[in-house]
């Protein structure tokens, strides 16, 4: 069963849904994208980076807003600027912000976006599902910032794309409006809808993504899975407090070969290395055996913010 | 949680017709949902109508004041929409990113601009309706060719059109709103809608001549007052408006 499951997966991953390569981007004397590589196959990848790191410039070039001024982009295999008329049928597109006449309301606007398409959602479950029923005869400059949100993200998956793209789709929720959005997500990717969105929250990326890319001033600076990225660059870290002056060099003999183990302060002990189930098995019998109870035990795992951190020197909340 | 298969691509565009359609429906429904866009296109020309008909305001000349008025007010009608109240609106939705939506739709550029033109001309034609009626009722007795009538219509909304996306996708929102606003009232005043052309001093006059608002008001003024057959002047100068307004917004609309 794993191995049907995974063979489908990777057929899926061998036909990239995105290809950009080379990509360079340019606003008069500011270079937005400098070189940038990315591939994306099906799933959900996560653009994760600061602001200004040119997310938004790579995803509007991936829907045929901007030309590159240098290098390629496929997108489902398209031409997003001179193959538009065949590619924008097939993605949806949530725009960081706006997209709505301030005369509609969300009802109006979503039924129209539906008209364009072939196959549309049925738009009044789409409404319920995503709580905008409540938004009534409201028109859309009267909505909640929330409540834009969603029309935005539903205007981006009623058409029934192949391939939606996200910029920032829970900037500004709530945390239940976040979750809301998140499942929908996992929707999309549970039938088969590639999913392309940009986030500065490593959180998201992590709770989300099949696949991150993490961009940095233009270029991708790292791309992997969450665990993959987090696995790499320093180790995960394991914290307890105890009696002082255990014999550390004696817990070391128990450990792996590729940890550490040091007294931080007196009572304070940290073990570095590949922490896991049987690491932590380790030191608890060790503290077992010498007659300590060891207290206040952690486990530090490396998130995606500490990888940005020691990729770009720069804190991932610009 | 939805159930599984909800989301599962089907993509594709509507029929282009009835995607050109949803959107004059919809940019006709939000032009007349809007409070400021029905003064200027509706309550506006009809109070100009009614009062320069009944009260001797201004000077018109020869005959009923009506059949002077009317149709330099269905030329204002013209201007209010094509121009006026489409620059304000497409100003707005280009600062609010609805062009830019729009513009990853299905729907070609070219249809949106089709649509556009759509919702105008249904627009146009509630204005007159309900003007002429207005107009009748007053004691208007038009003459002439209606399809002389119709062509002018045709070109003035064609010139119009041209320069107010020309603003609306060149200036910001705000300054579109402002510019829009100013140049009706000025047309208003110096296009020979209400006020004859020939109470301006002679040099004006030529000059004031050549504008697309007096070309049209006084085309429509020769057929429907004098029966005339093609007033090939005033529709030259409509062409004229038209070729440039109509190419320099081509060349120089920016979507965002």
């Amino acid at each position: 069963m794993g191995a049907a499951a995974s063979l489908d997966w990777s057929t899926m991953r061998n036909e990239p849904v995105v290809q950009i390569q080379g990509l360079v981007k340019r606003y008069g004397t500011k270079t937005a994208v400098d070189g940038l590589d990315l591939t994306a196959g099906a799933g959900i990848t996560a653009v994760l980076g600061p602001n200004g790191a040119g997310k938004t410039t790579t995803i509007e070039t991936c829907e045929g807003y901007r030309k590159p001024d240098a290098g390629a982009v496929r997108v489902l295999g398209l031409d997003p600027v001179r193959e538009a008329g065949a590619l924008r049928p097939r993605i949806g597109v949530m725009l960081q912000s706006g997209g709505v006449y301030s005369g509609a309301r969300a009802d109006e606007m979503l039924r129209h976006v539906a008209k364009l398409h072939a196959e549309p959602l049925d738009v009044t479950d789409l409404i319920e599902r995503l709580g905008l029923g409540s938004c009534g005869r409201t028109t859309y400059r009267r909505l909640s910032g929330g409540q834009q949100q969603r029309l935005a993200l539903a205007m981006a998956v009623v058409g029934r794309p192949d391939l939606v793209f996200l910029d920032e789709p829970t900037a500004g929720l709530d945390p239940q409006a976040r979750r809301a959005t998140w499942d929908l997500v996992r929707d999309l990717r549970r039938d088969g809808v590639g999913v392309i969105l940009t986030t500065h929250h490593m959180d998201e990326a992590e709770e989300l993504a099949d696949d991150v890319a993490i961009i940095d001033a233009g270029k991708v600076i790292a791309q992997g899975s969450p665990d993959e990225l987090c696995r790499g660059g320093a180790e995960n870290t394991l914290r307890f407090t105890g009696r002082p002056g255990l014999d550390v060099a004696s817990l070391l003999k128990a450990l792996p070969p590729d940890s550490t183990a040091a007294e931080l302060m007196p009572g304070a002990y940290r073990v570095s290395g590949t922490v896991d189930p049987q690491l932590l098995a380790t030191v608890t019998s060790w503290c077992a055996q010498h007659g300590v109870m060891p207290d206040r035990i952690s486990v530090e795992r490396h998130t995606l913010e500490d990888v940005f951190l020691e990729l770009t020197g720069k804190e991932l909340r610009g | 949680m939805s159930a599984a298969g909800t989301y599962t691509p089907k993509p594709g565009a509507a029929p282009l017709p009835r995607m050109i359609a949803a959107q004059a429906a919809l940019e006709t429904k939000m032009l007349l949902r809007n409070g400021e866009q029905l003064l200027l296109t509706v309550v506006i020309p009809t109070l100009l109508l009614v009062l320069f008909s009944a009260v001797d305001i201004v000077d018109t000349g020869e005959g009923e004041a009506v059949d002077f008025l009317a149709p330099g007010i269905l030329a204002l009608a013209v201007m209010s929409t094509a121009f006026t109240g489409q620059a304000i609106a497409t100003g707005f939705e280009r600062r609010y990113g609805v062009l830019k939506r729009l513009g990853a739709s299905p729907l070609p550029r070219w249809g949106l601009m089709a649509a556009k033109t759509l919702s105008v001309l249904v627009t146009e034609v509630l204005q007159i309706v309900l003007l002429t009626v207005i107009a009748l009722a007053l004691g208007w007795s038009p003459h002439g060719n209606p399809v002389s009538v119709l062509l002018l219509l045709v070109l003035g909304t064609a010139a119009f059109s041209g320069l107010g996306l020309l603003m609306a996708g060149t200036l910001k929102a705000e300054a579109t709103l402002a510019a829009a606003n100013l140049v009706f009232l000025l047309l208003l005043v110096g296009g020979g809608v209400i006020v004859p052309l020939d109470k301006f001093p002679d040099a004006a006059q030529s000059l004031l001549g050549l504008l697309p608002i007096a070309a049209l008001s006084d085309g429509l003024r020769d057929v429907l007052r004098h029966g005339a057959g093609l007033p090939w002047a005033d529709l030259g100068i409509l062409a004229v408006w038209a070729v440039l307004g109509l190419g320099a917004a081509a060349k120089f609309f920016r979507w965002e």
